[in-house]
């Protein structure tokens, strides 16, 4: 049998903590953080796939026109499509080109005058759809000239003011979601300083003993520092989580392409939360020491 | 414990002066009439004074200006001969390092343990604990609380506190050490150890201010004495 230690063997192994571990705050500021690291992840996931959903439609509207042709005097509106579709086909940077027929047009305007409320009398303008090449589509100018020299009768609409109002919308929300974030992030800071200040408040007397006994006030900040950086990527942590299960948990249920057209997701989109967790000890260690110097400089 | 191995201060030449004059000093709590009016104080290196006075005399006040708790409201204050009123905060730390104080209510950190509390101005010294865990069992061996480093201060007596507030004090080796009724609440025998250290730290040339009520401490030591009253210094062995 083995002596037993003396009582001062392992005094002093490790030090302890000079601030208390624990204070009864801290469990509220960690769910206050985790909520807003939780709003925040979304704000980026929901703006990522608004942007996507807007990238997509730009997309198809850069690669398609549209082309409305009149016939000539003593030629059917088919065969002036017909001709239009086939001067085009030949353009540089045009995939393909085919005429509408009427029944064709006429689901086009469906969703305006509902189904079957098209009357067979009402006259509908001749189009030919283009189907462009992605990577280097032929502008509208080159499908004029090909009309003129074929000599159709016809405007070109290459979707250019549809594309732009999406694009605009399309940042509109990618800026959106970066404000969202960054004013989460705001409040996130604003209130690890608050509890900073309430926690250096609190520990007066223990910040009063450490200054008495030679601490620099950056000693002292780097107690406050730490520990909300801790405090702060924990709670990060639980709020990436809640967030990343939420956004999964809707994917899953969602149909193929995402839970709504409006907002296509894709599992890589996951990636882009990951780095919450640190942003938030990152936030925590910051705001709390620029609150910790302040208060202390201001004693 | 050799002063060597525990003085992670750097400290001036002795030799050089006073290492506390108080020139014209008052010091006021806002703004009610002066506490202290027209302290003239020059302490030696090395020298020992009691500080005694009535209960409410100022003796706590006094000690709070020479550790740097308070900025006085009038007159003059240098430490280590440097003006106090002329420093930047961020040399405070630098001159508290070299002062020692043992807390009339010891204000000692209640979640730390004996040994934590023991350590703490060599911690905040930078000190690593492979280099003072030693000193620090030793030294809180010789007060008496070898055997309880783990403990908590709330579960300390109060005779027990106030020897952890000592071995805390002069752990670090200070140039000064400012002890408010350090004996108030030990039995005679460890009054008497306590007393044996000051004057040993005396020796190796530690400057030393004892603030007490304890008038045999003061008759067996044989040091001079302060005396507070009415707010003003009075030192015994030239005044009446």
């Amino acid at each position: 049998m083995s002596e037993p230690a003396p009582p001062h063997q392992d005094a002093g192994s490790r030090p302890g903590p000079l601030l208390p571990a624990r204070d009864g705050r801290d469990g509220a500021l960690m769910f206050v953080i985790a909520v807003l690291c939780a709003l925040a992840c979304l704000a980026v996931l929901g703006g990522e796939a608004a942007d996507r959903a807007a990238r997509g439609w730009s997309a198809d509207l850069k690669s398609s026109a549209t082309v409305q042709v009149r016939p000539k005097a003593g030629e059917t509106s088919a065969e002036a499509a017909a001709r239009g579709a086939e001067a085009l086909a030949g353009v540089k940077g045009v995939l393909e080109a085919r005429a509408l027929d009427r029944a064709a047009a006429v689901k086009l305007l469906e969703p305006w005058l509902g189904k079957g409320a098209v009357p067979d009398d009402l006259p509908i303008p001749e189009l030919v759809a283009v189907d462009l090449d992605p990577v280097h589509p032929a502008d509208a100018s080159a499908l004029s000239a090909a009309l003129a020299a074929a000599r159709v009768d016809g405007a070109v609409d290459d979707h250019g003011r549809w594309r732009a109002d999406v694009e605009r919308v399309a940042l509109t929300v990618r800026l959106g979601a970066i404000g969202a974030a960054l004013a989460l992030a705001a409040a996130a800071a604003a209130a690890i300083g608050f509890a900073t200040r309430a926690g250096l408040q609190a520990r007066r007397e223990v910040v009063d003993v450490l200054h008495l006994a030679g601490a620099e006030d950056k000693f002292i900040a780097a107690l406050f520092q730490v520990r909300f950086a801790r405090l702060s990527a924990f709670a990060g942590l639980q709020g990436t989580l809640a967030a990343g299960i939420l956004w999964s948990a809707l994917r899953l249920i969602a149909p193929k392409d995402g839970f709504s057209p409006l907002l296509p997701q894709a599992w890589s989109d996951l990636w882009l939360i990951a780095p919450c967790l640190f942003l938030a000890g990152a936030i925590g260690a910051i705001s709390a020491r620029a609150s910790a110097m302040s208060m202390l400089r201001g004693s | 414990m050799s002063r060597r191995s525990l003085n992670a201060i750097p400290t001036d030449d002795p030799s050089a002066g006073p290492v506390l004059e108080f020139q014209a000093v008052a010091l006021r709590y806002g703004r009610s009439p002066e506490v202290l009016r027209d302290i003239h104080l020059t302490l030696a290196p090395g020298s020992f004074h009691f500080l005694t006075g009535a209960s409410g005399a100022g003796k706590s006040s006094l000690l709070k200006l020479i550790y740097l708790a308070h900025e006085p409201s009038r007159g003059r204050v240098r430490l280590f001969g440097r003006d106090i009123g002329t420093l930047a905060r961020s040399e405070l730390p630098w001159i508290r390092r070299r002062i020692g104080v043992v807390y009339q209510e010891y204000r000692l950190l209640d979640h730390l343990s004996a040994f934590d509390n023991t350590a703490l101005p060599l911690r905040i010294a930078g000190r690593k604990l492979s280099d003072y865990r030693a000193d620090v069992i030793e030294l809180l061996s010789w007060v008496g609380l070898g055997a309880r480093m783990h403990a908590l201060p709330p579960t300390l007596s109060g005779g027990e506190k106030q020897r952890l507030a000592i071995a805390r004090a002069v752990v670090a080796r200070p140039d000064i050490l400012l002890a408010d009724e350090p004996t108030g609440n030990l039995d005679q025998e460890m009054g008497q150890r306590i007393l044996r250290l000051l004057l040993e730290l005396n020796r190796e040339g530690t400057t030393i201010v004892v603030s007490t009520h304890d008038r045999s401490l003061v008759d067996r030591s044989g040091m001079p004495v302060l005396r507070l009253e009415g707010g003003r210094l009075y030192d015994e062995a030239v005044s009446p």
